[in-house]
């Protein structure tokens, strides 16, 4: 590192979690300002997280001090005071930590020029979680400005393992010359002691909570000093805050973290973490990266990892010490998951590691960082561009893509003209670009980042403090008195205000337990394949709890085991159908994407599909007939135009358009508090994507979309390596009854996703049931319950259903 | 497309899927919150939402002029989303109204979003229009003194539970005196028919007819007076249909 710095390189410092990474970063800025303390800003640290931006300041002062040096290290956050950022402004520290956020609102400033100038350089923490993110992409472009504004400027990129250093070697290097950029990889601490924990009897089948291993659980936190209980999702954080606290006789302070709590309680928690005041908290993803608390003993995963580099980074949170082994406990929640958990410990002890490189940067972060370049100084097209393309994220930006995000900024970039006296910007005799008008840079503060929230609801105690969100959509499927689980508590629904759900300590009843949409990560490739290895060949089997071989040598004897190459695919009656079962491995997202083209095409063949299902193994279909030609159900050709027509009208397309529509200043982004002005201007993105797909299907921000969802979110990349494998190596076994390996999938909860066109089907069906029941009766009819004080005679027993209980609010679109 | 026929008053009407009421009587066809250039309202405020919306609400109105050749089109009120609206008309789509309204009556019911007459297009602007037993009102009014009342405003719309879980669409809601219709405009949302200011005007509940691909799917609603008495001071919060 130090080499590096010398020879004024750029740097990418590869290690894992612990050991000093973040120190060894600034090292040589500190060499540096030791024999040359001049002042102006040297070194920009930008971390993913404020508080680890705080954290590293505090931790930093104290060497700086025992080097005699006399620095100013400050931090800039949303969270700094006015009057401290006018100062830094004025007069710079020498070294800043802040995070991708507040650097673009510092580069869009008037005298951005001025306070980075002298810039020698910027520090990027924690890079692996950031590269390939629309952070990551905004945080790229500012990289490229900063190496113009201050051309001497190194950069040093700090990364826990990853699959693809070049690729991240590139995303670091100014204009993605890998090879500027010298490669420092640290040597592996001790490798981490990881374990399988089973449940105490029976090894459940399906299931993802692992609630059966509790008990369990608790012994371990009982037998450790401080424990990070690491979970898959919110809702099953909640459910084991509650398992653990119902076993909890000795009274241990457990707490609860995930990203549906409010701000304050998160950090209330990470301050009694940190104080060494708390023995145990639960924990999802909110948790994965944070400031290192050292004193964590243990690190437990309950339920299946899903990805190597995701287990790394979790078990990197015990420990931070390079000479000790981390130690970590993985609790799998059912049998698929006993396998899953046995290939995550052997890829590890391979040193094997899982990821994609990161993917080419968004438009829609383009447009925010044109309109932030608008706001700092007029620029001409042709210098943005290069500077731009000089981001490895954006090093294939074409002119064209370029030039309509431009467009797209300026007036909107629609084909019909009209919005021209709209202008946001406007170009000089020269083809310079200006901003018109003060209000431009509001509306861009306004609108800054690219973290977009769904929509969500505050959740309020009855004349008491928030608690933080839950979705929309959950709270559509409340009537009041139900009972919820939030926040570690039970929780009673009162009512709906316009700014909150309000609510009361819970009541009678079994709570339910609000789900997020799209907070599952789906298993990994490289874990997939892996799970395949260890089911194709039972030499591996020794190393399995006895049920999980018992299981899958029953499977082999009734049906037979997934091949590592090719598909196998089970059909079986059951009930009044017949279900289909395909072994595909490829995760939840591209299962539920592949369900959606196969029961298209059963559909075509007259196969009567009733509906499906995906887990993260296996794709499950019922249909009314036995399904024939299952060849031909798996062919490539899936994949044409059937699939677009899907897309366009899927909810994760109308999902990912909300958020580049809204990130590109579009839609209006939501701010804490504004809420409370009532009746605000709000603009439903589902309509406009509708009108535009329609009108203008080449617009740049439906380019954008549908490069986002081809590029990762249908996992459509999956599905073709999938129908690829399976192309005449289909392996079709018709049972009589369901196999052992079905089962898991059988018993799963979930539900087909329906399109646009088929929810007509489902309204019609439903309203021919209640006129089936009711025989066509049209009168207006009470419901059970009616408050006129006339109760419902009991000799109607139909009376209940002919009124159809309306849902309150729909889930989803 | 298959129309759903509704008594109302005696008279037989005529609810679209497309969502627009026709009473063949009176050869009338009636559309509610078209809220034109809402997209160019947006754009002027530095929000570029794509300007097709007024092109689009067009696009809708026009079979079904075809379909009934109503001698009377009725707009319900907020036909434009503000006043500044029919002047911020591309040349194009004010020629396309101009021939759907072609040598028609029209009556341009006021609105929140219009309350004055569109500039420069053809017609009379009323606060209310008296035809027969009906009452075409912007905002329907609670109670047996409002009449037989046909209205807009609340962009109504509901969710039926499916076996796949609820799907909502926009919807007429109906009793015995008053019909309340979904919004037309491309651009507009829509409020639950259980959220307050729509149960109050549909104390006993009635029958909602969701707008379909070619048809509407009805269903009878229970009686929503505990959901309008409650909380009375939300009527205006809660409403986000803009």
């Amino acid at each position: 590192m130090l080499a590096a710095a010398e020879a004024g390189q750029s740097a990418l410092l590869i290690a894992p979690t612990g050991g000093g990474k973040t120190l060894a970063g600034f090292l040589p800025s500190l060499i540096q300002l030791h024999r040359d303390n001049r002042p102006g800003l040297h070194t920009l640290y930008i971390s993913p997280l404020k508080a680890l931006a705080v954290d590293i300041a505090r931790n930093l002062t104290l060497p700086a001090q025992e080097m005699g040096l006399d620095l100013r290290i400050e931090t800039r956050t949303g969270d700094t005071p006015a009057n401290r950022r006018a100062r830094q402004r004025a007069d710079p520290p020498q070294i800043l930590l802040t995070t991708p956020e507040s650097l673009t609102l510092l580069l869009s400033l008037p005298d951005a020029a001025e306070m980075f100038g002298g810039l020698r350089c910027v520090v990027i923490d924690e890079i692996h979680a950031l590269a390939g993110t629309k952070r990551g992409d905004q945080l790229a472009l500012c990289l490229s400005r900063l190496s113009s504004l201050a051309p001497e400027m190194r950069r040093v990129g700090l990364s826990a393992t990853v699959a693809h250093p070049q690729a991240l070697a590139a995303w670091c290097a100014r204009d993605a010359d890998a090879g500027s950029v010298r490669l420092v990889r640290a040597k592996g601490g001790s490798a981490p002691a990881i374990s399988t924990l089973l449940p105490a009897g029976r090894l459940p089948w399906g299931g993802h909570m692992g609630l059966a291993s509790m008990p369990d659980v608790y012994e371990r936190l009982k037998e450790a000093g401080v424990t990070i209980v690491f979970v898959n999702t919110r809702a099953q954080s909640e459910m084991v805050f509650q398992a653990l606290w119902r076993l909890n006789d000795d009274n241990l302070p457990i707490a609860l973290h995930h990203g549906s709590l409010t701000v304050e309680q998160r950090r209330k928690v990470e301050a009694a973490m940190a104080d060494g005041r708390l023995r145990a908290v639960v924990a999802t993803a909110s948790l994965d990266l944070g400031i290192d608390w050292g004193a964590v003993d243990q690190v437990i995963q309950v339920g299946a990892p899903k990805g190597v580099a995701r287990l790394l980074q979790r078990v990197g949170r015990a420990n931070h010490r390079m000479d000790e082994a981390s130690r970590a406990i993985l609790v799998p929640a059912n049998r698929f998951e006993v396998i899953e958990c046995r290939a995550a410990i052997e890829a590890v002890a391979a040193g094997e590691v899982d990821g994609e490189p990161p993917r080419p940067g968004g438009l829609d972060v383009l447009a925010q960082h044109i309109l932030a370049m608008a706001c700092h100084a007029p620029f001409h097209p042709d210098d943005l561009f290069a500077e731009v393309r000089g981001a490895a994220a954006y090093a294939g930006l074409t002119r064209r893509d370029f030039d309509d995000t431009l467009r797209f900024v300026e007036d909107g970039g629609y084909a019909l003209s009209g919005y021209e006296r709209f202008r946001r910007l406007f170009r000089d005799s020269e083809g310079m670009v200006h901003v018109r008008g003060a209000q431009v840079a509001r509306q861009l503060r306004m609108n800054l980042g690219t973290i977009v929230d769904t929509p969500a609801l505050k959740v309020r105690m009855r004349g008491g403090p928030v608690l933080g969100e839950v979705e929309e959509w959950f709270v559509s499927t409340l009537q009041p008195g139900d009972n919820f689980i939030f926040a570690g508590q039970v929780l009673r629904y009162e009512r709906l205000d316009p700014t909150a759900v309000i609510v009361s300590r819970g009541g009678e009843g079994e709570p339910r337990v609000p789900a997020y949409a799209g907070s599952k990560l789906p298993l990994s490739t490289h874990l997939a394949m892996r799970v395949r290895g260890i089911l194709a060949d039972p030499a591996q089997w020794r190393s399995l709890p006895q049920a999980v071989r018992d299981w899958l040598a029953m499977q082999r004897l009734r049906s037979e085991l997934p091949p590592l190459e090719g598909l196998l695919v089970e059909v079986f009656p059951r009930g009044n159908r017949f279900f289909l079962v395909a072994y595909c491995f490829e995760g939840r997202l591209a299962h539920q994407t592949l369900g959606m083209l196969v029961t298209k095409r059963m559909e075509r063949l007259g196969l009567g599909p009733l509906g499906f299902l995906g887990t993260d193994y296996v794709l499950a279909v019922w249909s009314a007939f036995e399904p024939t030609d299952v060849e031909h159900l798996f062919e490539e050709d899936l994949l044409g135009e059937e699939l677009e027509e899907w897309v366009a009208e899927s909810s994760i397309l109308r999902r990912t358009f909300r958020n580049i529509a809204t990130i590109a200043g579009l839609l209006e982004k939501k701010h804490p508090g504004q809420e409370k002005s009532g009746r605000q201007m709000t603009m439903n993105a589902d309509l406009i994507y509708d009108v535009l797909r329609k009108h203008e299907p080449d617009h740049i921000l439906l380019r954008a979309t549908r490069a986002e969802a081809a590029g990762g979110l249908t996992d459509v990349a999956r599905i073709a390596t999938l129908l690829a494998r399976a192309q005449g190596r289909i392996r079709l076994r018709r049972l009589e009854k369901v196999s052992p390996l079905a089962v898991p999938a059988l018993i799963e909860e979930g539900r087909e996703w329906v399109s646009g066109t088929a929810e007509d089907a489902l309204l019609a069906e439903a309203v021919a049931l209640v006129d089936e029941a009711t025989e066509g009766e049209e009168s207006f009819t009470g419901e059970v319950g009616d408050e006129t004080g006339h109760p419902p005679p009991p000799e109607h027993p139909l009376r209940t259903s002919r009124s159809m209980a309306f849902a309150r609010r729909r889930p989803r679109r | 497309m298959i129309s759903a026929p509704f008594h109302l008053a005696g008279e037989r009407l005529l609810l679209d899927p497309a969502g627009a009421l026709f009473w063949p009587a009176r050869q009338l066809l009636a559309v509610s919150d078209l809220h034109l250039e809402k997209g160019s309202h947006f754009a002027a405020r530095g929000r570029f939402v794509p300007p097709y919306d007024t092109r689009e609400t067009l696009a809708r109105l026009q079979p079904l002029l075809r379909r009934y050749s109503p001698e009377r089109i009725v707009f319900l009120g907020d036909s434009f989303h503000d006043t500044g609206g029919p002047a911020r008309m591309h040349a194009t789509d004010r020629s396309t109204l101009m021939h759907l309204l072609g040598n028609r009556l029209v009556t341009w019911v006021l609105g929140n979003h219009d309350p004055a007459a569109p500039d420069g297009l053809p017609g009379e602007a009323v606060e209310e229009f008296h035809e027969g037993p009906f009452i075409f009102r912007h905002q329907g009014v609670p109670g047996r003194e409002a009449g037989f009342e046909l209205s807009g405003h609340f962009h109504p719309k509901a969710s039926l539970p499916t076996r796949c879980g609820p799907v909502t669409r926009p919807c007429f809601l109906a009793d015995a005196r008053r019909v309340m219709l979904p919004a037309f405009g491309a651009y507009t949302g829509g409020l639950e028919i259980t959220s307050q200011p729509i149960a109050a005007l549909f104390p006993r509940g009635g029958r909602a007819f969701l707008l379909g691909r070619d048809r509407l799917y009805s269903a009878a609603v229970g009686p929503m007076k505990h959901l309008a008495s409650a909380a009375t001071r939300m009527a205006d919060a809660s409403l986000q249909v803009s």
